[in-house]
């Protein structure tokens, strides 16, 4: 027994030794070993949204202060299985103009684009798809693919509120993937890796929440504004849009196209836990895996929770604030914050405080990152500081137009 | 000579799609359909870079040329509406593009058949390099002194400059 559990490098590896056993030829043995892990590995997302759905419904509910999805099984949890049945056993309509293989293709392409992702998250210290050396890029990549699908989902409807709902979902995407990206940075200049256990590894002793807060706060809503989230839900702003471009997908496609949305909320909230609350890293993950896992799961239910809770309060921005929103701050802000935090990275390098590589120790890490989060601190001061001065000029030059209009017309009268 | 493993099958995938989609670019009469196709081709190639064990050429690939230049063509395609329904496949270029073409494969045929069978070329079975450059190399080629930091920072210089170029251009000129 103890030589079987030497052998678990991860999830199934010791699979294909037990089919050779069993008298498999040891190519065909691989190839089903690895297709398993695919399958493993994709089929939790997908697995997992069905009750996604279920929570975000509740929570919603209760911030509206409603009972939310109550009939079907205990506290409703089964309603989102019937949801599902509906939609599968739902006529599938494929509209007469439309450009029948790219419609049907493109729910395929945006689940896939989520799916991937999944490939390169670290659930454990030792349960990962692929530890790829180019982990964070590759998520990067893929997940801008979604945008492709979008796309060819719009232009194949052959509806023209469809055509115009993806020009704004792809405009929205491709705008927030630039600070998305380049706050990714922060974490990949403190580590100097872009492979995903090693970015864990390195915050066994600090979180990057703490050297990276800033980033993190750019991280997290470019996130909302990529998944489509209030308040950037202009995805599906119906009094503008009808439905979006989504609009002429029925059954199971649209079903595909929800549960990808659902999917992509939560797996970048994962990343989000990855990449800056240490992932699985806590007390005895090293020592017992699962337990690491478990960590994952409770530091993305912090971060998804609060997103749902944002989603249900905020309401939704117009589409020419959301873009220079993007463009006129949060992408100045997150290059300005990355040419700090490379400056003070190499300050702190050069006078000898910066913590060995891979150095697990809190105390160790504390003087970088200490620096680090003065540095996120000032410049979080300083934006708002301009930010309160340009408010307060608008505000005076609004006061002056009211005001010369309520004057100009008793003085002409006179 | 051909050994039948995951990597050869892998290959012949990949080169079915870079040069099916190839294919499909210049045959298909609907300009998405085209671009679709050389999306496409631009996976084969990403593939391609993975088979090369340089996985980060192969996700800049898949994140520079799919994810952004290739929805960018799709953009500019269907914002310009009388371009979705073409029904001509040659323009009075034709000739042009054939020759250049030629004259390109050609290049590249010989580029490829003189170094590995030539004079003094190595065998087909010989790796080219024994060494797999990790992206941490990569990184230090492109800002080291000695390197390649003189042709990366022009060709940033480059980019910028085209990037001001199309904001000019495309900025209303009646606004300022």
């Amino acid at each position: 027994m103890n030589g079987e559990a030497a052998a678990c490098v991860n999830i199934v590896e010791t699979l294909s030794s037990c089919l050779v056993a069993g008298g498999m030829a040891p190519g065909l043995a691989s190839f089903i070993q690895t297709l398993m892990g695919v399958v493993l590995v994709s089929a939790f997302p997908l697995v997992l949204v069905i009750f996604l759905i279920w929570v975000e419904r509740k929570v919603a509910a209760r911030v509206q202060d409603r009972v939310g999805p109550n009939r079907v099984g205990p506290y409703g949890l089964l309603q989102s299985f019937a949801d599902a049945i509906k939609l599968i056993l739902k006529e599938d309509i494929i509209p007469a103009g439309a450009d029948r293989l790219i419609f049907n293709v493109a729910p395929i392409i945006a689940v896939l684009s989520v799916l991937l992702i999944w490939a390169v998250i670290p659930f454990s210290p030792v349960h990962i798809g692929a530890d790829l050396s180019i982990g964070l890029l590759y998520f990067v990549s893929v997940s801008s693919i979604g945008a492709l699908a979008i796309m060819m989902a719009g232009w194949a409807s052959n509806n023209k509120y469809a055509l115009l709902g993806a020009f704004r979902v792809v405009a929205q995407l491709v705008s927030y993937e630039v600070p998305m990206v380049v706050s990714l940075l922060v974490p990949v200049l403190i580590v100097g890796s872009l492979s995903m256990q090693t970015i864990v590894r390195a915050q066994i002793g600090m979180w990057f929440i703490v050297p990276g807060l800033l980033s993190a706060i750019i991280f997290y809503i470019s996130n909302l504004a990529e998944t489509g989230r209030a308040p950037f839900d202009l995805i599906e702003a119906e009094s503008e849009l009808v439905a979006g471009y989504n609009i002429e997908y029925s059954g199971m496609k649209f079903g595909l196209f929800m549960a990808n949305e659902f999917m992509h909320a939560f797996t970048v909230n994962v990343l989000f836990a990855v990449i800056f609350l240490g992932g699985w890293s806590g007390p005895g993950a090293e020592q017992f895996p699962l337990l690491g896992f478990l960590y994952l799961l409770a530091k993305t239910a912090l971060v998804y929770v609060f997103s749902l809770i944002l989603r249900a309060t905020v309401p939704r921005v117009r589409i020419d604030q959301m873009m220079s929103f993007n463009w006129k701050f949060l992408v100045p802000l997150s290059i300005v914050n990355l040419l700090v935090i490379a400056l003070l990275l190499q300050v702190t390098r050069a006078l000898g405080i910066a913590p060995a590589p891979g150095e697990t120790d809190f105390l160790a890490n504390l003087p970088q990152a200490l620096v680090l989060l003065a540095g996120n601190l000032v410049i979080i001061a300083g934006t708002l500081a301009i930010l309160r001065n340009s408010g307060r000029r608008e505000r005076l030059a609004e006061q002056t137009v009211v005001t010369s209009r309520a004057i100009v017309p008793v003085g002409s009268g006179d | 000579m051909l050994e039948l493993n995951a990597t050869t099958l892998a290959f012949f995938v990949f080169a079915i799609l870079s040069l099916g989609g190839a294919l499909g670019v210049v045959t298909s009469s609907n300009l998405i359909h085209g671009a679709l196709y050389l999306i496409l081709s631009l996976f084969g190639g990403a593939g391609f870079f993975v088979l090369l064990s340089a996985p980060f050429m192969a996700a800049v690939q898949v994140l520079v040329y799919i994810g952004a230049i290739a929805i960018l063509i799709i953009f500019a395609v269907m914002l310009t509406r009388s371009m979705t329904r073409m029904t001509e496949v040659y323009n009075r270029q034709w000739w042009l593009s054939a020759l250049v073409g030629t004259l390109l494969l050609l290049m590249l045929a010989l580029g490829v058949i003189f170094p590995v069978w030539g004079e003094g070329g190595m065998l087909p079975n010989q790796p080219v390099s024994n060494e797999v450059a990790t992206t941490e190399a990569l990184g230090v080629a492109f800002v080291s002194g000695d390197q390649f930091v003189l042709p990366f920072e022009i060709s940033s210089l480059l980019l910028t400059g085209a990037m001001i170029g199309a904001i000019v251009l495309a900025r209303d000129t009646e606004a300022s």
